[in-house]
């Protein structure tokens, strides 16, 4: 499948089963998209292209042109636009923003935890196999705190809906979550085009993430950081395919764009070169892996990072977000666990379901799995990009029959999930509109307070019946409405 | 601003600049071969390529200066760094690198000049005369120029740009009149004759300063008119104490914005001081040439400093 297959698979059981966001299941409008329909209906066929050609110059003129999550390709490239919206109803956006911040508020324990005491492991809730043997959980900063206890500062959750009430973490990302420019940058183009929409129905904003991102980065300045903390966003620089993100945000926040070069390490703190000597700097947002990130702690090959970075960090000189080590809670291994943090760390039920999962280092999994392979989807632990990835359903027996192989071989590196029949909203193509499934990923902000801004970059697969929502493989995105009370 | 920031800004000028420069010379060496001489154009290519520093790599490249190969090499070649297509391209991505720091319009003029290159290297080359490349060069650095100056905020950003667009362009200034010094002064003979009319007739053209010219000095072209106008006259918008002076400038308003100078701002101070006190006779008694070149590396060691002081992020 290779990079085809990153998400949640193949739809087995089909169109006829699945949940509709504005049809629901028996074909009757659902309240949230009301108005939509009377806005679909009274569209000219020709107004609909002229907008469609509208959306992709502002796109193009914009200069938003990446690949979501790192699929690679050609930089220049845009993702399609869809200008149907997906829309969230006040209740269904609260129980959401719940379940949401729940889980972000138990990664953070998580991470606090297993670089401190380790209190999970001990207590037999995760094995430690999956935490201390993990290849993302850094050694280096074992035993260590980052200010207010937070690790991963931007969680982005990936969330399919099953049905009316029921949605699905499908994985969780606490390093750096890419996409947040596109949740921006379609709202601004859904406002410049159709300004009535949003005077009919009522919208909550987006566009104060960058300041609520702006405050969250602040909050978690480093205690030596005596002022007003100077926040910036570390790129790997411009040939990165999320490059207009980070210089979107800095923009946006009013804060430097740097690159690794651009920063430098004197006695206990970090500086920026700036043209009135150096300046220094407290909050750094990276977007780059922990690995590049200094070249004397981690890989010494590391072009982009900065030397000597890590000391300060740990001197409390400078704060990192998100943290070294936050990946640790993110594989999809100890994705298995998460509903257990949330019971463990607060005492609570998770409200967001994960996707039921089989560990197939498991013996008993391991052989309900090989059973079923056709029907499944199969991960790699730590694979990502889809990368190692099989979909039962839509592989051919060559593929099936690899998988099995490799499964056997070492199945401690697989996971697998059934393939769900993810929900559906209306979108343009070609005929007119129709149905095509989506995903849904909000970004939270965890510093002094957990913040949610009431919205997220949708994913559509625009080709019918395809759950693959992978830009590289048809995907696209839409404006995504969460309506006030 | 971050050091990268003023340093990417500061090279837009100058590609920009440098691009402009590219496509002149290409009119220049033109306009000369087209008139016969003792030596044939042959030569007269070679002096110039001598004087901008890309004989080298032209004759590694192409070997003799064929005119064909010559228009690719100025304009189109990416082997060439100071080619138009390798400046537009280099000042385009540091236009992409920074471009927060750019209004839109400047980011359009940027972006679409490197479109619209695009385009001209997928034409067929028969069908592109010279001077439309060299028009179209010089229409879309008027037009950053344009975009610069009525967007932009006047802060250290813009004094970066404007100390990147004036040391190119003084620069680049003394390479064009150097060419025509290496073209001619050889050759005595030809000194006052009619081809060295027409030489220095070319070069004011070049630079967009045939008409500006004759309204300041009038009368027959003389060497020395055309020296004091190209390096001593304030008036000349090319000339190397306009350029030399808009640099100090500049440089003055990073100080008192940031409230401190460096060691560049006297440097700056002292080659305008030079130029203000300079006369031509004094100028052709150390020699054309000798002059030029010593203002050239003057003004890279000016470059140098400016470096120093804001680039490295470094001085305290």
């Amino acid at each position: 499948m290779g990079k085809s297959a990153r998400g949640f698979g193949v739809d087995s059981i089909g169109r006829r089963d699945g949940f509709d966001e504005m049809t629901g299941t028996g074909g009757d409008l659902r309240q949230p998209y009301a108005r939509l329909q009377d806005w679909v209906q009274a569209m000219p066929v020709e107004l609909r292209s002229l907008k469609q050609a509208e959306a992709e110059a502002l796109f193009r003129r914009i200069g938003i042109t990446f690949a979501v999550y790192g699929e690679g390709g050609d930089p220049d490239r845009l993702i399609p636009f869809d200008m149907f919206p997906r829309v969230f109803s006040a209740a269904e956006w609260a129980r959401l923003e719940r379940g949401i911040k729940q889980r972000a508020r138990a990664l953070n324990a998580f991470l606090v935890d297993v670089y401190g005491r380790g209190e999970i492991v001990r207590a037999g809730r995760i094995p430690s196999r999956l935490v201390y043997r993990n290849e993302a959980y850094e050694k280096e900063v074992a035993g260590f705190v980052p200010p207010k206890g937070v690790y991963s500062h931007i969680v982005g959750i990936d969330i399919v809906r099953t049905g009316p009430d029921r949605f699905h973490v499908l994985e969780d990302n606490c390093r750096t979550p890419s996409g947040v420019s596109y949740m921006l940058e379609s709202r601004e183009i859904m406002m410049r085009m159709f300004p009535d929409l949003f005077r009919e129905n009522r919208i909550e904003p987006v566009d104060n993430y960058s300041e609520v991102l702006r405050r969250t980065l602040a909050s978690v300045a480093p205690l030596k950081c005596d002022g007003d903390p100077n926040v910036v966003i570390l790129t790997p620089g411009h040939y990165n395919s999320a490059y207009y993100e980070h210089s979107l945000l800095a923009d946006l926040m009013g804060v430097d764009l740097v690159e690794g070069q651009d920063l430098f390490v004197e006695g206990e703190y970090v500086y920026a070169r700036t043209t009135e000597g150096p300046k220094r700097v407290d909050v750094i947002y990276r977007r780059i892996d922990d690995a590049f990130l200094d070249p004397l702690c981690f890989r010494p090959d590391s072009m982009v990072g900065v030397p000597g970075l890590m000391d300060v960090y740990r001197s409390g000189g400078v704060s990192i977000c998100s943290a070294p080590g936050a990946g640790v809670a993110d594989d999809k291994a100890v994705y298995t666990y998460v509903p257990e943090m949330v019971r463990f760390y607060l005492g609570e039920e998770p409200l967001l379901e994960n996707v039921q999962t089989w560990q197939c280092g498991k013996a008993e999994d391991l052989a309900y799995v090989l059973d079923r392979l056709p029907e499944l989807v199969v991960k790699e632990v730590h694979g990502s990009g889809g990368y190692g990835m099989l979909v039962g359903p839509k592989a051919s027996r060559e593929e099936v029959e690899r998988f099995r192989a490799l499964l056997t071989a070492d199945p401690g590196n697989y996971i697998a999930q059934p393939t769900l029949a993810l929900s559906t909203v209306p979108t343009f193509v070609e005929e007119g509109v129709a149905p095509r499934h989506v995903d849904l990923r909000p970004y939270c902000l965890v510093g002094e307070r957990i913040e949610l801004v009431p919205g997220g970059l949708t994913r559509v697969a625009l080709k019918e019946g395809s759950l693959v929502v992978n830009s590289s493989q048809g995907g696209g995105v839409k404006d995504t409405w969460v309506l006030a009370e | 601003m971050l050091s990268r920031t003023a340093e990417n800004l500061y090279w837009i000028a100058r590609y920009m600049e440098r691009a402009d420069t590219a496509a002149r010379l290409l009119e220049v060496g033109s306009r000369i071969s087209l008139i016969p001489t003792a030596h044939g154009y042959r030569s007269e290519w070679d002096s110039l390529l001598q004087a901008t520093g890309m004989a080298a790599g032209f004759a590694a490249k192409y070997g003799d200066p064929v005119q064909r190969n010559l228009e690719s090499w100025l304009f189109f070649d990416r082997d060439n760094p100071s080619s138009v297509a390798s400046c537009i391209t280099a000042a385009r991505e540091n236009g992409r690198i920074v471009r927060t720091a750019l209004t839109t319009q400047v980011w359009d003029a940027l972006n679409t000049a490197f479109q619209e290159l695009k385009q001209l290297e997928r034409e067929e080359r028969s069908r592109l005369d010279l001077s439309r490349l060299t028009d179209w060069v010089m229409r879309h650095a008027a037009m950053l120029r344009g975009a610069i100056d009525a967007t932009l905020l006047r802060n250290d950003g813009f004094n970066f740009l404007n100390i990147g667009y004036y040391l190119e362009r003084g620069d680049n200034t003394a390479r064009l009149l150097d060419v025509k010094y290496y073209v001619l002064l050889p050759r005595v003979e030809f000194v006052g004759s009619g081809l060295d009319n027409y030489q220095w007739t070319t070069l004011l053209r070049a630079m967009g300063a045939h008409r500006a010219f004759h309204w300041a000095y009038g009368g027959e072209v003389t060497a020395a008119k055309i020296a004091h106008f190209l390096i001593l006259n304030p008036q000349s918008p090319r000339s190397l104490i306009t350029c030399v002076g808009g640099i100090a400038n500049h440089l003055a308003r990073i100080a008192k914005a940031y409230g401190r100078e460096t060691p560049v701002q006297a440097r700056a101070g002292d080659m305008l001081a030079g130029l203000e006190g300079e006369t031509v006779e004094r100028v052709f008694e150390e020699g054309l040439h000798e002059y030029l070149t010593r203002f050239i590396g003057e003004a890279a060691a000016l470059g140098h400093a400016v470096h120093e002081a804001y680039f490295s992020g470094e001085m305290r």
